[in-house]
């Protein structure tokens, strides 16, 4: 017993420095925005603190609804074109020679070093008609004439995708590199053509990785911001630029807050169920 | 009727070609010529086989002498950068694995992990589309024939080492296969549980008279197991072909020689047609290779257990003189070590057998003119 208490004490110890970062940077601004989701809006001022549910109250509006749904299903979206586009890619790549998948990886984390502006003007260019690619695929004779695919859903959906999809391969790469390559293998001298052992035996037996990864993307782009501005319409925004506008725009500090914690919620919630059904498949197969 | 190659090896390891008029010797495993290398890498050289059915074969030899390649060149994993695969007289060199029916436990054992016992064992059922009752049914009856039955709907995490290797066997067993090969699939196992499994995998062969090829190598489960023995060495070729009491008796080279149990290698020379001499001594051989010419410097190989030691000095053929440098008892057996003008030779005999000789002593060492056999250098 007394032996044991100082190693308690140490293991308690490293883990202090963790724990401050957390608390300072996390759980005090959360703590803050979730204090003042509850409290009274002075119109025309600030806030003043208070605890009322007028905020909660305030959001069962159409326009609320419709861009939660609308964040929701760009993320659900982007994450499932993400995985089913990076897991098959990944695949491919940890089969390569280790020196092609460092030319790979290299290539891909340089997109990484672009700042989502940058990415987000750029697509708008290429999409544009006056000086985009159309006009390439005009000039290939691939096209009758040059058209704006921006701003639009697609334009959209394109350039997150387009950022997220390095992430994708990084939370993809380690568990595909470690899977045994006999594992295919085994599959192949049981009767399993190609394509089907890559269903039943690769996404089969990676099906955690790939829950893990579309939980990933999906939570990595809910956050989105920039690119639904730069390359959506006004009804491509997401809830990130509508608690922007109230939080700046509408001064509406305490409504921003609201919208804030109710969007983790549900999307906490949605993580929850997503992981829930991945894990029940596993233990229910027969 | 066409006549039919078998090539088998003679004792200077070329191989040799007699023609059968027999039918049912057409069927089996040919392997023509095969090389197969990575980049610069030679992984096989220029193997040619021929594997009868039903037999169980086993490719024998040390670490990186590509018995894995040459096992996953038969199951269609890997091209062969030469030569051809025959099964039955039609070539296979070029289809692809899950076409070929032949049946594989990897050395990873390769059990799908998000399957349970069942899922892996019809896995090949399902890839068929056969029906869920169908399934369970052939899964219940695989898991009786390796003796795991009511494991049906345990994960895999959940087994022990040789409860996967069972599995692993059932699964290959599933699609009836044409071949059964196998790439060490023991060598994980403790000694007691790898004899046990050594047995049962050999009585599973002969109950489905399936054509199997086991890669090993330890040659105590080689020479145990298998009717025929293929040794591989180290430069990536087949050395011999044979049951492994041909191997044993005969070895094609020194390698063969050294590597299958222990044997004494001694350099001599060719003095005479029935002739060879070393270190200094004469000693008749009763069968001579082809083509020995006198002077050609020669190997003679002798198993100890074949070596009889005498005390004190005795004159004549095929004997050589020494001292006794050590004795080593091991209660089944006894091993004496003897320095014969600076050649080592072993002898190893029963304990009823026991020369009456201890370390020091002068001692005659007996190599029957039948037990050598001479070996090219
Ligand atoms: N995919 C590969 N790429 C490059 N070289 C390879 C590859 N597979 C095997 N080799 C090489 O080919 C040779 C034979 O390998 P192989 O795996 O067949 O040996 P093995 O007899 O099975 O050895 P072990 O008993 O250690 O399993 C080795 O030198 C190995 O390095
Ligand atoms: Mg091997």
């Amino acid at each position: 017993m007394i032996g044991e208490k100082p190693k308690g004490l140490r293991a308690h110890l490293t883990l202090t420095y963790p724990a401050l970062m957390l608390g300072i940077f996390f759980i005090v601004p959360f703590g803050l925005m979730a204090a003042v989701s509850f409290f009274h809006r002075q119109p025309g001022g600030f806030y003043i603190p208070g605890f009322e549910l007028t905020n909660y109250k305030n959001l069962y509006t159409a326009l609320f609804g419709r861009t939660l749904v609308f964040s929701l299903f760009v993320a659900g979206l982007s994450a499932a074109v993400c995985v089913s586009i990076g897991f098959p890619f990944t695949y491919f790549i940890t089969r390569m020679k280790r020196r092609a998948q460092v030319v790979w990886l290299v290539l891909l984390m340089s997109v990484l070093s672009l700042s989502e502006v940058i990415v987000g003007f750029a697509w708008s260019l290429l999409l544009s008609r006056t000086a985009g690619l159309s006009n390439l695929f005009v000039w290939l004779g691939l096209m009758e004439r040059a058209v704006a695919w921006y701003p639009g859903f697609m334009a959209l959906l394109f350039g997150i995708c387009y950022l997220a999809f390095p992430y994708t391969v990084l939370v993809l790469y380690p568990p595909l590199s470690r899977l045994d390559p006999a594992l295919p293998e085994a599959a192949q001298t049981l009767g399993a053509s190609p394509i089907r052992t890559f269903f039943t035996v690769v996404v089969g037996s990676l099906r955690n990785a790939i829950v893990a990864a579309f939980v990933m993307v999906f939570v990595f782009t809910l956050g989105a911001y920039l690119l639904p501005q730069i390359l959506g319409r006004p009804r491509h925004w997401t809830l990130s630029v509508l608690i922007t506008d109230a939080a700046i725009y509408q001064t509406n500090m305490p409504l921003s807050a609201a919208m804030a914690i109710f969007f983790m919620f549900v999307s906490l919630v949605l993580v929850a169920l997503t992981m829930m059904i991945g894990k029940r498949k596993r233990i229910k197969t027969v | 009727m066409p006549q039919i190659l078998i090539r088998r090896f003679n004792r200077a390891g070329k191989s040799q070609i007699s023609i059968f008029n027999d039918k049912n010797s057409m069927s089996g495993l040919t392997l023509e010529n095969i090389d197969k290398n990575f980049g610069s890498v030679v992984a096989v050289c220029d193997v040619n086989l021929l594997l009868p059915d039903g037999q169980f074969v086993c490719f024998l030899g040390p670490s990186g002498c590509g018995k894995t390649t040459l096992l996953r060149l038969i199951a269609g994993l890997e091209k062969p950068s030469r030569g051809r695969i025959l099964l039955d007289e039609e070539d296979i060199t070029h289809i692809p694995a899950h076409k070929r029916n032949f049946g594989m436990v990897f050395q990873s054992l390769a059990l799908f992990p998000h399957l349970t016992v069942g899922e892996n064992v019809t896995y090949s059922l399902r890839v068929r589309k056969t029906g869920k009752t169908a399934r369970r049914q052939r899964a219940r009856e695989l898991l009786d024939l390796v003796k795991l039955s009511g494991l049906i709907d345990r994960h895999i995490s959940q087994l022990s080492g040789g409860q996967r290797q069972r599995v692993a066997m059932a699964r290959a067993l599933a699609i009836e296969p044409r071949l059964f090969l196998l790439d060490e699939p023991l060598s994980a196992l403790d000694a007691k549980l790898r004899e046990d499994m050594q047995l049962e995998l050999r009585m599973l062969q002969q109950r489905l008279a399936v054509t199997t090829i086991l890669v090993t190598h330890d040659q105590r489960e080689a020479m145990t197991m298998s009717d025929l023995v293929v040794v591989m060495g180290p430069d990536n070729r087949v050395h011999q072909m044979g049951s492994p009491l041909e191997i044993y008796r005969n070895p094609a080279d020194t390698f063969v020689a050294d590597f299958i149990g222990t044997s004494n290698l001694l350099d001599g020379t060719c003095s005479g047609p029935r002739d060879v001499t070393v270190g200094g001594a004469r000693l008749e051989i009763s069968e001579m290779p082809d083509g020995m010419i006198p002077d050609t410097k020669v190997t003679v190989s002798v198993r100890p257990e074949e070596v009889h030691v005498l005390p004190g000095t005795e004159e004549g053929a095929n004997r050589l003189h020494g001292s006794v440098s050590f004795v080593r008892d091991v209660g089944s057996s006894v091993e004496i070590y003897l320095d014969c003008n600076g050649l080592q030779i072993v002898s190893q005999s029963t304990p009823k057998g026991r020369p009456a000789v201890r370390q020091g002593d002068q001692a005659t060492a007996v190599l029957p003119a039948s037990a050598c056999v001479v070996l090219r250098s």
